[in-house]
C-alpha cells in the first residue's frame, strides 16, 4: 500500500529506469515545446520586432499570409448575429480541419497555455499527496460549453470571453497581462486544492467544444500491446482524463479495440512516456 | 438450501437491484437538476456582468469603423489584430482590471490620439467587420465628436490666441472653424473662438492631445454623449422659407421697431435709417457741431 502511494506520487520512475529518462519525457518535452514555441512565435512580434504571427489564438495571422481564427470565439459571435469576414472564414475552416483530423483537444494539450499550468497543478498535488477532491460532474463542461453560446444570444455580446481564462492568459502573455496572473493563480489554487484536473477536465467550455470537434478524429492514441499491461497505475495517475484509458487497456475480454477512442483523450501521450511496458503509441483511427 | 430459501434471496437480490437503480436514476435526476441550476445561475451573473463591462468609458475611443458599443462587444473577439496593424502603435488591448471590456481596442486620445491613416489598416485587419471593412475613407470615420468642454479654461476664451487644436485638425477649417466674437473685457479686441463641426470631426483626438492646458479644454466624447437631437417636428422658419421660396406662415408677419415716423431700422442694411427730409430741416436745440456745444457750455461758464 505504501509502495502503491509512493508509485503514484512518482508515476513513471520505471520507465525512466527502463527507458531511459528521455524516451520517458518524450512527448511531455515535445508538447512544451509546441506550447512555448507557439507563445515565442507570438512574442517574437512585440518584444523582438520579428513579426512571424501576429494576433493571438482568436484570431491571428502568419506571415501576412495565412489567416487562423478559432471556431469556438467565431461561433459566439455568430450566435450574438456577427459573420466573419471571408479571411475570417478561412482561418475557421482551416482551424477547423486540422482539429477534426489530429484530435479536438490536441488544443488543450499541445497548444493551450492553461494546460501548463493544470499540469502543474496535478504535478503539485501528486508531490503534496492530496487526495480529496470536491466532486462534480465531468460533463459540467458541456453545460457551461451550452451557456457560453446562448449567452451571446439573449444579449448580443460574446459574454465569454470577459471570463475566459485561455484566452485571458495567452492573450495577457502577449498583449499586457494586467490582473489576469490572479486568475491563473486561482485555478491553479483550485486545481491543486479543491479539485483534481478541476479545469481542464470537468469545467472548461474550450475543452468541451474541442472535444466534440475532434469526436471522429484520426490520429489517437492507442493501447496496442494491452497485453503486456502489468497493472502498474502509472497511467491512469498522469492521464488529465483517466476515464478514456479504461476500456482500450482493460476491454480485450470484451473485444473492445485497444484504440482510444474517446473525445476525451488529449493526444498528450503522457501515457506512452510512462509506461515502462510500451503499451501504448500513437496510431490512426483506421489502423485498428 | 431449500427453494424457498434460493427464492427468498434471489428476490432480495432483485430488490436491491431495483433498489439501487432507482438510486441512481434519482442520483442521475439530481445532479442534472444540479448542474443545470448552477449553469443557470452561472450564466445569470455573467449576463449581468456583461451588460455592465459593456459601458465603454467616455475617455477611451474605439478605432476607427468601430460598430455602435452594443454591437461592437457581440463581434469583437479580441485578436488584436487591430493593434499590430497600427503603424503609429495607438492601440491597446484592454486589460483584466481596467475599466474597458476585457480584450477590446481601444486608445485614449491625450496619450496617443488616431493619425487617421488613409488606408485604415487597423480595420483592414478586423477578421469579423467589429471595425467596418465598410469605412473607406478615414474622413468618414465617426469615433467620436471634439467638444470644447471648458469655455472657462479655454484660453481663447480669455481673450488670448491659441488655436492649437484649429491648426492640428486633420481637417482644419471643416471640423474646426475660428469665429470671432467681441472681446468684452478689453471692448476693442476680438475673441478667436474654436468651434467643432460635427458634420466633418472624426473624432481621431488630436486636437485633445494638443490642448495646451494641463488637463485639455476641447475632448473627444462619445457622440452619443456629446450630440444633442432636435425634437423631429422642429421646423427652423427661415430654412423651411428657403426650401420653399416663401413663407410658409402667410401672412409673413414683418417685425415692427417702435421708431418715429418715417425713421426705419434694418440691421442687414446699415442699420437706422432717417427719412431724407429730416437730414435737411433739422428742428433740433441741439448743434450737430459738437464744437458749438462747447462755445455754449464756455458762454455760460464766463456769464
Amino acid at each position: 500500500m505504501v509502495k502503491q502511494t509512493a508509485r503514484n506520487q512518482f508515476p513513471g520512475q520505471q520507465a525512466i529506469e527502463k527507458k531511459g529518462w528521455w524516451l520517458a519525457h518524450k512527448w511531455l518535452i515535445l508538447r512544451r515545446m509546441v506550447q512555448l514555441g507557439i507563445l515565442a512565435l507570438f512574442l517574437a512580434g512585440p518584444l523582438l520586432d520579428v513579426w512571424i504571427v501576429k494576433g493571438n489564438l482568436a484570431s491571428s495571422l502568419t506571415l501576412e499570409f495565412l489567416p487562423l481564427s478559432d471556431p469556438y470565439v467565431m461561433l459566439q459571435g455568430l450566435m450574438s448575429g456577427h459573420f466573419p469576414t471571408t479571411e475570417g472564414l478561412i482561418g475557421v475552416a482551416i482551424v477547423l480541419l486540422f482539429y477534426a483530423l489530429v484530435g479536438g483537444r490536441v488544443y488543450c494539450s499541445w497548444v493551450c497555455p492553461v494546460n501548463i499550468v493544470t499540469d502543474a497543478a496535478a504535478w503539485f498535488r501528486r508531490k503534496l499527496g492530496i487526495k480529496v477532491s470536491s466532486q462534480f460532474s465531468r460533463s459540467t463542461r458541456y453545460w457551461l460549453l451550452g451557456l457560453t453560446l446562448i449567452l451571446p444570444l439573449i444579449t448580443s455580446a460574446i459574454v465569454w470571453e470577459l471570463f475566459n481564462p485561455v484566452s485571458l492568459m495567452f492573450r495577457g502573455i502577449i498583449f499586457g497581462i494586467g490582473w489576469a496572473w490572479m486568475v491563473i493563480l486561482a485555478i491553479f489554487a483550485f486545481d491543486v486544492f479543491v479539485s483534481q484536473r478541476g479545469w481542464c477536465g470537468h469545467l472548461c467550455p474550450v475543452g468541451a467544444f474541442y472535444s466534440l470537434l475532434g469526436h471522429k478524429s484520426i490520429v489517437r492514441v492507442s493501447a496496442q500491446k494491452r497485453e503486456q499491461c502489468d497493472d502498474c497505475n502509472d497511467c491512469f495517475v498522469v492521464c488529465p482524463e483517466p476515464k478514456v484509458i479504461r476500456p482500450a487497456l482493460k476491454g480485450a475480454d470484451k473485444g473492445i479495440s485497444p484504440l482510444i477512442d474517446e473525445a476525451n483523450c488529449t493526444n498528450c501521450g503522457r501515457c506512452i512516456d510512462v509506461c515502462d511496458e510500451d503499451v501504448f503509441n500513437f496510431s490512426s483511427r483506421f489502423k485498428d | 438450501m431449500s427453494d424457498k430459501q434460493k427464492r427468498g434471496l434471489s428476490v432480495e437480490s432483485e430488490g436491491k437491484q431495483a433498489g439501487k437503480s432507482k438510486l441512481s436514476r434519482r442520483k442521475f435526476m439530481g445532479d442534472t437538476l444540479k448542474t443545470a441550476c448552477g449553469t443557470a445561475l452561472l450564466g445569470l451573473g455573467m449576463g449581468t456582468y456583461s451588460r455592465q463591462a459593456s459601458s465603454f468609458p467616455a475617455w477611451t475611443i474605439r478605432p476607427p469603423g468601430a460598430l455602435p458599443e452594443d454591437e461592437f462587444s457581440g463581434a469583437c473577439i479580441r485578436c488584436g489584430l487591430c493593434v499590430r496593424d497600427c503603424p503609429y502603435d495607438m492601440l491597446r488591448l484592454a486589460e483584466l482590471g481596467e475599466q474597458v471590456a476585457l480584450g477590446t481596442p481601444y486608445f485614449v486620445a491625450r496619450e496617443k490620439p488616431c493619425e487617421m491613416c488613409e488606408d485604415i489598416p487597423c480595420a483592414a485587419a478586423c477578421p469579423t467587420n467589429a471595425l467596418s471593412h465598410e469605412l473607406k475613407n478615414i474622413d468618414d470615420a465617426r469615433m467620436g465628436l471634439a467638444v470644447l468642454i471648458d469655455q472657462e479654461e479655454c484660453i481663447a476664451f480669455q481673450g488670448l490666441r491659441c488655436e492649437v487644436c484649429y491648426n492640428v485638425c486633420p481637417l482644419e477649417g471643416e471640423a474646426i472653424t475660428i469665429e470671432m466674437q467681441p472681446n468684452r473685457r478689453s471692448g476693442k479686441h476680438a475673441l478667436f473662438i474654436p468651434v467643432v463641426h460635427s458634420d466633418a470631426c472624426t473624432g481621431c483626438g488630436k486636437c485633445e492631445k494638443a490642448c495646451i492646458l494641463e488637463e485639455a479644454a476641447i475632448k473627444v466624447l462619445p457622440t452619443h454623449l456629446a450630440k444633442g437631437l432636435l425634437g423631429k417636428h422642429y421646423r427652423l422658419g427661415w430654412k423651411q422659407k428657403e426650401k420653399a421660396g416663401h413663407s410658409l406662415v402667410t401672412p409673413d408677419i414683418k417685425h415692427r421697431y417702435n421708431l418715429p415716423e418715417g425713421v426705419r431700422y434694418d440691421y442687414n442694411k446699415g442699420g437706422l435709417e432717417l427719412p431724407p427730409e429730416a437730414k435737411l430741416e433739422r428742428d433740433s436745440p441741439f448743434s450737430s457741431n459738437p464744437l458749438e456745444s462747447l462755445k455754449k457750455l464756455q458762454n455760460q461758464e464766463s456769464k
